[in-house]
């Protein structure tokens, strides 16, 4: 397999901090690669030392299978996208996206030639005349890329550039993001802290927590079948609820929460769990479906409850109702949008069923 | 009294000690300087107008050259200032962070703390015949006999870079610290080195507080009494001891008037060149500050 960056084994240390710890990964070339985390979970020190701009305090990066462990960051076939774009204010858009290419020596005509592709390829081409602060905030993040894409560079490292724009410029900025990747063809690195960024446009992505990496995968495998209880809780939303395993058998796990409420989940090959012990028991609320009839055991979930509508959360698209149980147990469920549930009032009496290999378990923390 | 009786007189109150400053202080003194300036004297105590005085000036070599030589040495001493504050202003806003930063720039400001005069004699302590550089060489055996080390140019222009070092760092500390890191590190990136970053990136930025640095500095030198009398010594030949010498000497008011004009005048153009050359403008210089 043939990969445009490596990292095996990055440690990097702030006195006794230890920002990131021992990541290994490697991106195949011309994917988009996305690491995911809180704030502080060292994805920013992460992608610093992949531009060059921190030292690791050990372990190795390639870029296509050579070190540039010793290569400053103007020498590095990498170029960033920084999270406030950093177009430099005193050159027309033009000397921006060309600035790359007057430092490479470029002859004149060349760079103008260049300079007016990269344009035209974010749809910006006649915008080469114009001063930065004339651009919107999505032009000059065409800009930007524009600026690092002119100079081919083996990987595009991408620090939460979306982070600063409204909503709905996000929304259509990812899109287009994913647009250009393919376009240009480049292996592109996205950090961000956002899991819809993540989840839209990678091929892969890496959850980062604590400065290591929880679990690497399609987006698809981190929402549907997390490992760690991190991912499980970071990657969407969830209910998260503390148990004790009652009953094992060879399909099912049968455990009761501390609200006294009973479910059962999938026995898998991960699970290797005992009679007695403490887990915590993850649904989706959007894999939980609502049935006015009260009616258990229907439409073969093997978790079936009666619960009363305590709260609506009308949010459009994202509308959730917080059940509870008649133990006690806070549940909340995503409203489809059918028109079914529209006059849904608090009160109301429905029935919550779910499959069980929906829920997932795993061993307690504490 | 309605609202807008009450606003023009808070208005009326507001501008009373800015008018009474810039009218006393400013406009009625440059008047009757001015009015001085242009005053012949013919006979005792009977003058006619005429720019005799201003003649005066351009007939006589000595009192041009030193103008000439003043506004020449100004600016060397401007430069010299902006070429050694920079890296210190740089060092300061960008690379230092938090205690250490505070404490560096609070140094810059602390020989300040004294006056002019105290720190000139200083520096005469330093640099006399039998002052302590001229001793130290001695005892180190580079050279033989006392060597004085005042009354000539270069100490002047020394001793003018170092009394005007302040004004130089505050604006640029203040400019280079609104200069975002990411841009130094967005121009490294895309393959920037040293010189091309500061030359594209951080001079372009700087450049309205280099240039009010500048101007403070130029001003402040021009028209500088103490540190070239003192250091230059009867050599120096500034111009505003040819100001002092026929005011106070001469007791030749109206040449010293048409001086201060003439003065006035070249310090004007100066900076208004300098403002041209560099395509910037007082508003985005000094009004920024």
């Amino acid at each position: 397999m043939n990969y445009d960056l490596e990292c095996r084994n990055i440690t990097k240390q702030f006195g006794e901090f230890t920002a990131v710890d021992n990541v290994s990964f490697s991106i195949p070339k011309g994917s988009f690669f996305s690491i995911l985390g809180p704030s502080g979970c060292g994805k920013t020190t992460l992608l610093r030392m992949i531009a060059g701009f921190f030292e690791p305090s050990t372990g190795d990066i390639l870029i296509k299978g050579r070190s540039v462990l010793n290569t400053p960051p103007n020498k590095r076939p990498v170029n960033l996208v920084f999270q406030h774009l950093a177009l430099f204010p005193m050159m027309t858009v033009a000397e921006n996206v060309g600035y790359g290419l007057r430092r490479a020596k470029v002859p004149k005509a060349e760079i103008k030639q260049r300079v007016a592709e990269a344009l035209a390829r974010i749809d910006l081409p006649d915008a080469g005349n114009k001063r930065i602060d004339q651009l919107s905030g999505g032009q000059k993040q065409r800009v930007a890329i524009a600026r690092c894409m002119v100079l081919n560079p083996d990987v595009l490292l991408l620090d939460e550039p979306l982070g600063a724009l409204d909503l709905k410029l996000r929304e259509r900025m990812k899109v287009e993001l994913k647009q250009l990747q393919s376009q240009f063809d480049t292996t592109f690195v996205y950090i961000t802290h956002d899991q819809s960024e993540a989840l839209v446009m990678s091929d892969q992505v890496a959850v980062m927590n604590k400065g290591q990496f929880e679990q690497v995968g399609t987006p698809q495998e981190l929402y549907y079948s997390p490992q760690t209880p991190f991912v499980a809780g970071f990657v969407g939303e969830t209910n998260k609820w503390k148990g004790r395993i009652t009953a094992i058998n060879e399909e099912y796990i049968n455990l009761e929460t501390s609200n006294g409420l009973h479910l059962s989940a999938l026995r898998t090959e991960q699970n290797v769990l005992e009679v007695g012990q403490t887990v915590e028991a993850y649904i989706r609320p959007e894999s939980i479906t609502l049935n006015r009839m009260v009616d258990r055991g229907a439409n073969g979930q093997e978790n079936s409850l009666a619960a009363s509508v305590k709260d609506v959360l009308f949010d459009g698209a994202n509308s959730r109702a917080l059940m509870l149980s008649e133990s006690g147990q806070e549940i909340v469920v995503t409203l489809p949008q059918t028109g079914e549930f529209a006059n849904l009032r608090a009160g109301d009496q429905l029935c919550l069923g779910w499959r069980k290999e929906v829920t997932r378990l795993f061993q307690s923390q504490e | 009294m309605n609202l807008s009786n009450q606003k023009r007189l808070a208005l009326f109150l507001l501008l009373t000690p800015f008018v009474l400053w810039l009218g006393l202080l400013v406009v009625i003194p440059h008047i009757d300087m001015f009015l001085l300036s242009i005053r012949e004297k013919v006979a005792p105590r009977t003058y006619e107008m005429g720019f005799a005085n201003y003649a005066e000036f351009f007939n006589e070599p000595l009192y041009w050259n030193t103008l000439a030589r003043t506004a020449i040495m100004s600016i060397l001493a401007t430069v010299l200032t902006l070429i050694i504050a920079f890296p210190v202003a740089y060092y300061i806003a960008k690379m230092l962070r938090g205690k250490p930063k505070s404490v560096l720039f609070l140094l810059c400001l602390l020989p300040f703390w004294v006056s002019e005069l105290v720190r000139t004699f200083g520096w005469m302590i330093l640099l006399r015949e039998t002052g302590i550089v001229s001793s130290f060489l001695q005892w180190a055996g580079v050279i033989d006999a006392p060597v004085e080390l005042l009354y000539n140019d270069v100490t002047v222009v020394v001793g003018l870079v170092y009394t005007s070092m302040l004004f130089m760092v505050v604006p640029l500390v203040s400019t280079l610290d609104s200069l975002d890191d990411s841009l130094i590190e967005a121009a490294y990136d895309l393959g920037g080195n040293v010189f091309s970053v500061m030359r594209e990136v951080v001079i372009p930025h700087a450049m309205p507080g280099i240039i009010s640095g500048c101007i403070v500095v130029f001003m402040l030198t021009l028209g500088n009494y103490l540190t070239p009398i003192l250091l230059g010594g009867k050599s120096s030949m500034w111009f505003t001891g040819q100001i002092y010498t026929q005011f106070i000497t001469r007791f030749n008011w109206e040449l010293g008037a048409a001086f201060g004009f003439l003065l006035l005048f070249v310090s004007s153009l100066l900076v208004w060149l300098g403002l041209k050359l560099s395509r910037q403008s007082l508003a985005t210089t000094i009004a920024r500050n």
